[in-house]
């Protein structure tokens, strides 16, 4: 029953990323943004939904002791505000410019969340963040398992929303200026707007994720937000299939049972003044995986699928 | 756009100048695409043609000089709105949307799709249909037009030469062009095809819709353009018939420099 409660646990986390991931491919996999700054959007909807939603607090601003749906809409928002502020300054700048300031944000933010006392609680973080299905945490099985249909559901709802949109012309433009932002433009599409509309979207995904991880295990801290989980988000979305939702999901599940797996073998097989050193080697296995899937199935275990607009049926019918 | 004056240019550039550093790629540039013509813009290589073209569809903004699409100034304005406004173009190197099929690129060239707003495709979803029923539509009538109809699930990557050009102009058609700009359409395309690209021309031209062409294929300028400019050195040296202009000694002359003697 222990494995049970674990795996309701591995596969709730595994869900958070997956939104995550799912945010990163409206960036990167159907409009060409290259951000490299995925942690900072996941840290600003964390600190802003435990802001939200936790008890007040004597050295710190708020909490405002809301409830977590709220905090889950507020992440989404702010989080989605920052992505529209840091895309209005970036967005017009090519690829790797974009992968740098994206990177340079992202580290600039961490060090807001480690410094800004009043509002973050500083290295210490913010913990009593209000957990969802609180009243069962004692069964460890059913808690995590209502978080887990919880997650799910969620992670199901965004699919169906994403999916939704990357069928309707607005998808269709984005792979546009994806491929040809100069062709798009002489097509009278404006692809500052799309790029931004993208990266907006994507960061506020990224954001609402934040939060929902921080009400699952109910304690953040600025280490969480390192550019380490940055390069995490890129390996599952890389591994599952950039463009492919579905692949996004998928590879976020499976990079994150092999970081996990790994995580437990090193603690099993390295003696205890080792181990410290030893967790370097869950980062030599995700590189190694990933340098394996671009040289074996460069487009991912799901490739991007050729998708034609979904209100057309089979060819010639209409 | 509606108000036309159905006497003016379709298209008129006015003592356009573009530098480029301390370069004049183009000095003094000016020219008038009647409504409904088909123009031909010859020239050696590095005349300025392409930088004319990319001057005219607001690719580039010119240094000096004015634009008018139909009457109105368009020379501030951006290239897609110039895009919505009835001007659309082609490039020399097809620029396809590799990764997306034949009919997507072609339907996403459809000017004021209600379904790239997110608001819309999320809470209109059946005017978004309709809408998309009418675009394939018409995106599968161009693909006939251009005998590329049996290849709309493919993914533009692996269409020929000759063929991307044809996508190129389905492309540029779907816009529902007033003036269309065509930079060398017959380029690198076999003579099977060269001869589907001049009539598809023709029967463009012949609906009404004016036409630029640049092109170094005598044979094409000869077949479809009654009437010829011919640029050198980022100015106009000649302007006429084809068989007029290319006898001129001065134009024989530019097209020789640089050749050895």
């Amino acid at each position: 029953m222990e494995y049970l409660a674990y795996g309701a646990f591995f596969l709730t986390v595994a869900m958070t990323y997956s939104i995550i991931c799912l945010g990163l491919n409206v960036q990167w996999g159907q409009t060409g943004l290259f951000n490299v700054g995925v942690a900072a959007f996941v840290g600003v909807g964390a600190y802003t939904s435990a802001l939200l939603t936790t008890p007040e607090t004597a050295e710190r601003v708020g909490g405002f002791g809301l409830p977590i749906a709220v905090g889950w809409i507020g992440a989404a928002l702010v989080s989605a505000a920052v992505s529209f502020l840091v895309g209005a300054l970036t967005i017009r700048m090519r690829a790797d410019y974009l992968a740098i300031t994206t990177f340079g944000i992202a580290i600039a933010l961490q060090l807001c969340f480690q410094n800004l006392e009043p509002l973050t609680g500083g290295v210490f973080g913010v913990g009593f963040i209000p957990r969802a299905f609180a009243g069962v945490q004692g069964d460890a099985i059913l808690f995590n398992l209502l978080n887990l249909a919880l997650a799910g559901a969620l992670v199901l709802a965004i699919y169906l929303l994403l999916e939704h949109l990357m069928r309707a012309p607005w998808g269709r433009v984005l792979r546009a200026v994806r491929e040809d932002e100069t062709a798009a433009q002489s097509l009278g599409k404006n692809p500052t707007a799309l790029r931004l509309q993208a990266f907006v979207l994507g960061g506020g995904i990224m954001g609402l994720a934040g939060g929902v991880q921080a009400h699952f295990v109910g304690f953040i801290a600025p280490a969480n937000y390192l550019p380490m989980m940055t390069f995490q988000v890129w390996a599952m979305l890389i591994v599952g299939g950039s463009g492919n939702n579905r692949g996004a999901i998928l590879g976020a599940v499976l990079v994150w049972a092999i970081w996990a797996l790994s995580g437990s073998l090193i603690s099993e097989v390295f003696p205890a003044d080792q181990q410290a050193r030893a967790a370097s080697l869950q980062i030599v296995i995700i590189g190694v995986m990933l340098c394996l899937i671009l040289l074996w199935r460069p487009q991912g275990l799901l490739p991007e699928r050729a998708s034609v607009s979904k209100h057309l049926g089979n060819r010639h019918d209409t | 756009m509606t108000s036309v004056a159905p006497s003016g240019p379709a298209l008129a550039a006015q003592s356009l100048v573009k530098t480029f550093g301390g370069l004049d790629v183009i000095r003094g540039m000016s020219l008038e695409l009647g409504p409904g013509e088909l123009l031909g813009l010859i020239g050696p290589n590095g005349a300025g043609k392409t930088t004319m073209f990319n001057l005219l569809a607001g690719t580039l903004a010119p240094s000096s000089g004015a634009i008018l699409l139909q009457g109105r100034d368009v020379t501030t304005l951006s290239q897609e709105r110039r895009c919505a406004g009835g001007l659309s173009r082609s490039f020399q190197i097809p620029r396809p949307f590799a990764r997306m099929s034949v009919l997507e690129n072609v339907m996403t060239s459809a000017q004021g799709q209600l379904g790239e707003s997110v608001i819309s495709a999320l809470f209109r979803p059946n005017r978004v249909a309709a809408q998309e029923r009418a675009h394939a539509r018409r995106a599968r009538e161009l693909l006939d037009f251009v005998s590329l109809s049996h290849l709309e699930d493919q993914p533009a990557s692996v269409l020929s030469g000759g063929q991307r050009k044809l996508l190129e102009l389905a492309r540029v058609l779907m816009t529902e062009p007033r003036v269309i700009l065509l930079d060398e359409p017959a380029a690198g395309v076999n003579p099977a095809l060269l001869d589907l690209i001049i009539d598809r021309i023709a029967q463009i031209n012949a609906s009404g819709i004016a036409v630029l062409l640049i092109e170094h294929n005598m044979e094409m300028i000869a077949r479809l353009c009654p009437r010829v400019i011919v640029m050198a050195a980022g100015q106009l040296l000649a302007e006429g018939a084809p068989e007029e202009v290319t006898r001129r000694a001065d134009v024989v002359d530019v097209y020789l420099e640089g050749m050895p003697a």
